[in-house]
Parts: structure tokens; sequence; C-alpha cells
């Protein structure tokens, strides 16, 4: 069994998984019809990428692993995704500053994985660029409509961002599987797509009248299991059904 | 696609012509360009499908509808969902296309004029009601995935534009 491989994918992949759950979250919740309903659309083209890619790690695991062993019945120290998606929906501006920050490291992310060497890994980039292109511009123009807004949406998306500043640098870290997979032509050197990262995002938040933080301490992490206080609630409401009846299907 | 595009054999063609999109219920799975390949092997019918986006949750109805539609025949049938080459709205066909409009769904305009109209910046998407191209943009995303929300602004009704994929 390649165990890089299947820590590679579940890194990639546990991001969308709990990004797609935080929107879920908001599921009825949201500031306006329309936006309730794009950010439950994109948290719907999130788990579809996470399914393709968990059928892939339960396929290389073999036995009794399935998509959904995958994501509902593991503890939180082997969930591999980043700070800054399990960050909670604090209101409107902190759901759209974490999907903006996410968004552009994503696309960067996807167009490098396109041109991996697992065929399989590069069908996935292929088909989820094309939806996670429009997740952009969608995260972008909220970030340019509340910066360039009034005074208490500027000020709330301002805050917004400024806090979620500290979880952006784990995006370009790598784990020793990371590392592995980069050598092999089948994983993305995350660390190269950094500076351009930080350059697009400065131009959306300028665009949008905003500050670019200047922050130089940053958390990190959840790449290795080590979650925020906020994880633990997450996963409690994701794998309820799965922990109290164990095997339930619909 | 027809039959001969696709290189489906005329018997199964027809069996796969008969499955409607769940979510589109006047258009078929291959007027969507959902099926990709259909072949008998060792006796079995392998289909091979792939979905509009990631997330759509009608692929797992399309595969059991196609299952019973071939069983209805006699046949048994085996569906397999494949992701590459991506899924483009250049494989929804003319009838697929008119058959949306009739529908009250706008059909995909080509990537350019599909920009300009999600970004509010001309206004080219027809209204499938009236026909007028007064039509504004109510929402990026609408009540599926591969949507988004309009509204016309001359006969006053709202309906959804099937958005371009490349």
């Amino acid at each position: 069994m390649n165990t890089n491989l299947i820590q590679y994918l579940l890194g990639v992949a546990d991001n969308s998984l709990i990004l797609g759950q935080r929107l879920g979250e908001l599921c009825g919740h949201g500031p306006s019809l329309e936006t309730d309903i794009a950010l439950t659309n994109i948290s719907l083209d999130l788990l579809g990428q996470v399914r393709s890619y968990y059928q892939y790690v339960a396929q290389l695991q073999g036995g009794d692993a399935t998509e959904d062993t995958i994501a509902f019945l593991r503890l939180e120290r082997e969930y591999r995704n980043v700070l800054l998606v399990e960050q909670p929906n604090t209101d409107f501006g902190y759901a759209i500053a974490r999907q903006f920050l996410f968004d552009v490291f994503h696309l960067a992310l996807l167009e490098e994985l396109k041109n991996s060497k697992d065929e399989k890994i590069a069908a996935i980039a292929q088909k989820s660029i094309k939806e996670v292109l429009y997740h952009t511009r969608f995260s972008s123009d909220w970030i340019r409509r509340l910066g360039d807004g009034t005074e208490e949406s500027h000020l709330r998306i301002q805050t917004a961002i400024n806090d979620l500043w500290i979880y952006t640098d784990e995006l370009f870290h790598q784990t020793d599987a990371d590392k592995a997979m980069v050598a092999e032509g089948i994983g993305a050197d995350v660390s190269l797509l950094k500076s351009a990262y930080y350059q697009k995002v400065s131009a959306v938040l300028a665009e949008a009248t905003l500050e670019t933080p200047q922050i130089e301490y940053f958390q990190k992490g959840g790449k290795l299991g080590i979650h925020s206080e906020h994880m633990g609630y997450l996963l409690t409401e994701l794998q309820y059904m799965q922990r109290t009846y164990p095997n339930m299907t619909w | 696609m027809n039959a001969t595009q696709l290189n489906i054999d005329k018997v199964l063609f027809e069996i796969l012509e008969s499955v409607s999109d769940p979510e589109i219920p006047v258009l078929s799975i291959v007027e969507m360009g959902v099926v990709r390949s259909a072949s008998v092997k060792e006796g079995v019918v392998c289909v091979e499908i792939t979905p509009t986006y990631s997330g759509c949750p009608a692929m797992d109805v399309i595969g059991d509808d196609i299952k019973s539609a071939f069983k209805a025949k006699g046949f048994d049938a085996k569906v397999d969902l494949i992701l590459s080459p991506a899924w483009t709205t250049d494989w929804i066909t003319e009838k697929g296309r008119t058959a949306l409009e009739k529908y009250g769904i706008a059909s995909p305009l080509d990537a350019i004029a599909d920009k300009e109209a999600l970004l509010g910046n001309k206004k080219l998407v027809k209204c499938p009601q009236c026909g007028s191209l007064n039509t504004k943009l109510i929402s990026q995303f609408g009540s599926t995935a591969c949507k988004a929300f309009f509204q016309c602004e001359a006969c006053l009704e709202p309906f959804d534009y099937f958005k371009c994929l490349k």
C-alpha cells in the first residue's frame, strides 16, 4: 500500500471535506436566499470532489475501506486539512474571507495537479478546476462588494481577513508525504505557489479598498493532524449519525 | 451526439435515450452528453457516464435508472463513472438545447459570451419565456450546480440559465 500517496490524497481532499461541511452549516442561514444557495452549491461541488479522492483512497487501502469510512470514521488527529478551512462561520464576512483565501490557493493547486503523473489525480483536478474557477469568481466578487461597500461591511470584511490571515502560510507547508509525492511527479510543490498567491490576494484586496495584513506570525498544525479547538465540534456534527448508528445507510 | 458519433449499438442507444435526467426530465441522458460509451462485454452491458459537476447528486440516480431501463429489456447492465475527459456543455446536443429552452431553462452561450453575461457586463442571455434579451443576473448560482439564476426585465419571469462549462 502506498502510504505516502494515501496521506497526500487525504491532505488535498480533507480541505474540501471540512470546508464543504462548514459551508453546509450555512444551509438555510445565508444572509439572503441567493448567497445561501451559492454557498451550499459550492459546498456540493467540494463534496463531489472529495468523493472522487476518497474513492481512490479506499481503493488504495483495500479491505473494508469506503469513501464513507474515510469521511466519517477517522479520529481528529487523522484529518490532514489546513487550519484555515475549519475556522467557524463567525459571520458572512468570515465565511467569504475564508472562502476567498482558500479558493485562490485551491485554484493554483489544481492547475498544478492537472499535470500530475497520477492519471486519477489529473482527471479529478481537470474536472474540479472548472468548478473552483467559479468559486473564486464568486468569493472575489464578494470581497470587492463588502470591502467597497458600506463602512460596516468594510470594517467586518477587513476584520475577517486580518483574523484569518495567520492561517494562510500553512497552505504552503509540506509534510514528508507531500515531499515524497512531489519527488515522484505526483504531487504539486505548493511552496512554489506562495508568492503568486499573495500577489493575487493583495491585488483583489486593493481593488476592494482593503489593506493586506502585515502579519509575520502564522499558525500551523492541521496538515500534521494538530487542529484548532473548533475541529472537534465540527467533527462531532459531521460524524454524529455514523457514530450513533454505526453502518446506517440511506 | 448520435449513436454513430458515440459508436454505440443502435439497440443500446435507444434504451439509453429512454433514460431521462432526473433534474431535467425533458432531457435524456444522451442529449445531456452524460453517456460516454456503451458496449456489451461477456453478456453484460457496460455503460460509462460522466458527471456534469463533481457533486451532481443525480449521478447515483442516473446509474440506477440505466440499470433498470436495461433490465426491463432483458439486459444486465454495469455503470461506471468516469471523470476524464471532463464534461463540457458542448456535449449537450442541438435537440437537448431545444428541449432545455422549451422547459424554461436558457441554454448555455459560448465561453466568451457566458463570461460577459455572468459578470453582468452584457445582456446576452435570452429569456426562454418571451425571448427578450433584456435580462439580468440575479445570482451566479441557481437551483442546481449547473445553473445560474436570471430574471427577465421584459416579462419579469425569473428563470434558470444553464452555465457554459468548458
